[in-house]
């Protein structure tokens, strides 16, 4: 409940930017705000396995395009030559079917698209596991490489199969309407609606997050974070607790890949690209690693920056450049920095106090 | 499969396999003096073919590559003393992060200064047609320059390590470093060293291969995950494995081509890292004890 407070706040701060926008004839803004909270919801997963359970991804881009595509693909994908066989007799015969008709006229039967996310996020999370079993037992740069190496195939296998677009992407990719009235669309009209509807599932990804990290299950990752070891020998399941956070986190980036799919309207190979994974890194980092609100702040505020273009065509450098800084000047993340005096006069104090107890 | 096709396949694996060995050869040096993964060797392959192909049109090509390479030492100097030397005892987290981070901005200074487009350097003997006839497969004569460059750099290394006494004190300084610091050797100076000797192979390679391969801005990342991958294949920090997984993987990536299609070659080499990294990630020939005393 006490979370659900802290999140209020930020309710009111999204409210407040959508009347601001609104008095000021920017709801252009809007647009930009949306997709930041879909690419949000990604990096708050990510700062989970990152910042709590101290497992680096540099594949997280991965996850999201397997959201993505799978639900791309299975939404605007005809099934019209397999109409006959079992597995789409079986899906037909509880209602996951939807029959229409192209733009020529043609006959189309795909798959609806709540039946897509499903099996979309149902699938990344099958792949984290897979892939999670071997790799979370490797540490450091073993574990950079690992994960960097599964991004890469999933992303050579986007640019590969023709089923997946090839180097076009997939395009007109239809809504996805989640309750009646209300509908993930790239339409006009539905500007509003989206954005509150990104932010309602950012806002509930942060709840269940802050919750999660508060319980049980935080304070065992932060533990593990701490020493691997230590953390096993007071009784914590080290590897069943990582292997569920890196879950966690691959199942937020596909639902953020599904819905952002979905506004967009299509999606394209760069998604899956190593620079994409190297940039969700670079976020959490520089909001401070542990520091859930830091990470969306940043992820909000760095994506919406980027998806106006202020960077230019300097985009992936700025990204580049603040990861070295970050990292060389602040490894605690910027908001760190300004909080920093405090701290040490903290850490001076707490020194003493423990002196004067000895 | 006939003959001359087997060892068609053959030579251009043992070309690309010499190259991902060189590469993997530059990890090594810079591993063994920092315990550092330098995420962005394979800039410096890029490097080294981007300056020399823009140097050819005020000088001779043999002075091109020699400046070119000189010039990608300094660049590797430079990246050591600005990045690295004043962190003190930094996270393998913290490391990783930056030589990635120092990867992109390389590769985006790359790609403001010569464009996306692809270049190469001629050929350095002949032209692209021009062929030596060997067991009745017809390979070019840059193969043999590729081979020959890695065999030599091999070799020098080797010697430069066995026998100078710089040589000498990076290997004390890559077995023990405190031991090496009470024993008197700058091993900030040995570090700063490690960069330049693996910037400075690693453009050599990206010279010699240049003609065959071509250069492009972004092709680090493709040779840093190969180069990775043959540096777990061989040991980590082994040089003599580097070479032998080197060629291994480029000949097993040489034949993959007939069985799966071009697109998926590079997920072959990322797969054989995988299973590597899974099943024995002390490499091939590393022990399993030495593996376990490294940090990771």
């Amino acid at each position: 409940m006490k979370k659900l407070l802290s999140v209020l706040p930020l309710l009111a701060v999204v409210i407040g930017v959508h009347l601001l926008t609104s008095a000021t004839d920017t709801m252009y803004y809007l647009t930009q705000m949306t997709m930041s909270a879909y690419y949000s919801l990604l990096i708050i997963g990510l700062c989970v396995l990152m910042g709590y359970a101290g497992q680096i991804s540099l594949g997280h881009a991965g996850f999201f395009a397997i959201g993505g595509y799978l639900s791309a693909a299975l939404t605007t994908r005809s099934l019209v030559p397999y109409q006959d066989t079992a597995l789409v007799n079986l899906l037909d015969s509880v209602g996951m079917i939807l029959s229409g008709h192209d733009l020529y006229g043609e006959a189309m039967l795909v798959v609806s698209p709540w039946a897509a996310c499903g099996i979309a996020v149902c699938t990344a999370a099958l792949i984290a596991v897979i892939i999670g079993i071997p790799v979370l037992k490797l540490k450091g740069h073993y574990l950079a490489m690992a994960t960097l190496g599964f991004g890469i195939i999933i992303y050579r296998v986007a640019l590969a199969l023709e089923y997946f677009g090839e180097a076009d992407g997939i395009s007109e990719v239809p809504p996805f309407p989640l309750l009646s009235g209300l509908t993930i669309s790239g339409n006009f009209s539905d500007r509003i609606q989206n954005y509150y509807i990104a932010w309602g599932l950012l806002l509930i990804g942060m709840v269940l997050l802050l919750n999660l990290m508060d319980s049980r299950v935080g304070r065992a990752l932060r533990g593990i974070h701490g020493s691997d070891e230590a953390a096993g020998a007071m009784g914590v399941n080290t590897s069943r607790f990582k292997l569920q956070t890196f879950v966690l986190s691959a199942v937020f980036a596909a639902i953020a890949g599904v819905c952002l799919t979905h506004y967009n309207g299509g999606i394209g190979p760069s998604e899956a690209g190593v620079m994409k994974s190297v940039r969700y890194v670079a976020i959490v980092a520089v909001g401070g690693m542990a520091n859930l609100w830091g990470a969306l702040l940043m992820g909000v505020v760095l994506n919406f920056l980027s998806l106006r273009g202020v960077f230019g065509s300097y985009d992936d450098a700025v990204f580049g450049l603040i990861l070295i800084l970050i990292m060389l000047f602040a490894p605690n993340g910027i908001l760190s920095l300004n909080i920093r005096h405090r701290l040490k006069q903290l850490l001076r104090r707490g020194k003493q106090d423990r002196e004067g107890e000895v | 499969m006939t003959t001359e096709l087997f060892i068609q396949y053959l030579m251009a694996g043992i070309t690309y396999g010499s190259i991902y060995a060189i590469v993997a050869i530059g990890f090594n040096i810079i591993y063994n003096t920092t315990g550092i993964i330098n995420f962005a060797q394979g800039e410096f392959v890029m490097f080294g073919g981007m300056i020399a192909i823009s140097l050819l049109h005020f000088m001779p090509m043999p002075l091109a590559i020699a400046l070119a390479v000189i010039i990608t030492m300094v660049i590797g100097a430079l990246i050591e003393i600005c990045f690295i030397r004043w962190l003190k005892s930094p996270s393998v987290l913290r490391m990783i992060i930056i030589t990635i981070g120092i990867s992109i901005l390389s590769r985006e200074v790359a790609v403001h200064i010569w464009g996306e487009s692809i270049r190469s350097l001629p050929y350095f003997v002949g032209n692209e047609i021009s062929s030596i006839p060997v067991f009745g497969a017809r390979i070019s004569p840059q193969v043999l320059w590729v081979v020959a460059a890695s065999a030599l750099m091999v070799i020098f290394l080797g010697i430069f390590f066995r026998t100078t006494s710089i040589g000498r004190e990076m290997r004390a300084c890559a077995s023990n470093r405190k031991a090496a610091t009470l024993c008197g050797i700058n091993t900030q100076n040995m570090v700063t060293l490690s960069f330049i000797l693996s910037a400075g192979m690693g453009a050599l390679a990206g010279c010699v291969m240049s003609p065959i391969t071509y250069s492009q801005y972004d092709m680090g990342t493709g040779l840093a995950i190969k180069g990775f991958t043959v540096a777990i294949l061989g040991g980590l920090g082994s040089s003599g494995g580097a070479v032998t997984a080197g060629i291994l993987l480029g000949v097993i990536e040489a034949f993959s081509v007939s069985v799966v299609p071009l697109a998926f070659q590079d997920a072959i080499s990322i797969a054989i890292l995988l299973i590597i990294l899974f099943v024995r990630p002390q490499g091939l020939f590393g022990s399993k004890e030495a593996a376990g005393l490294s940090e990771f």
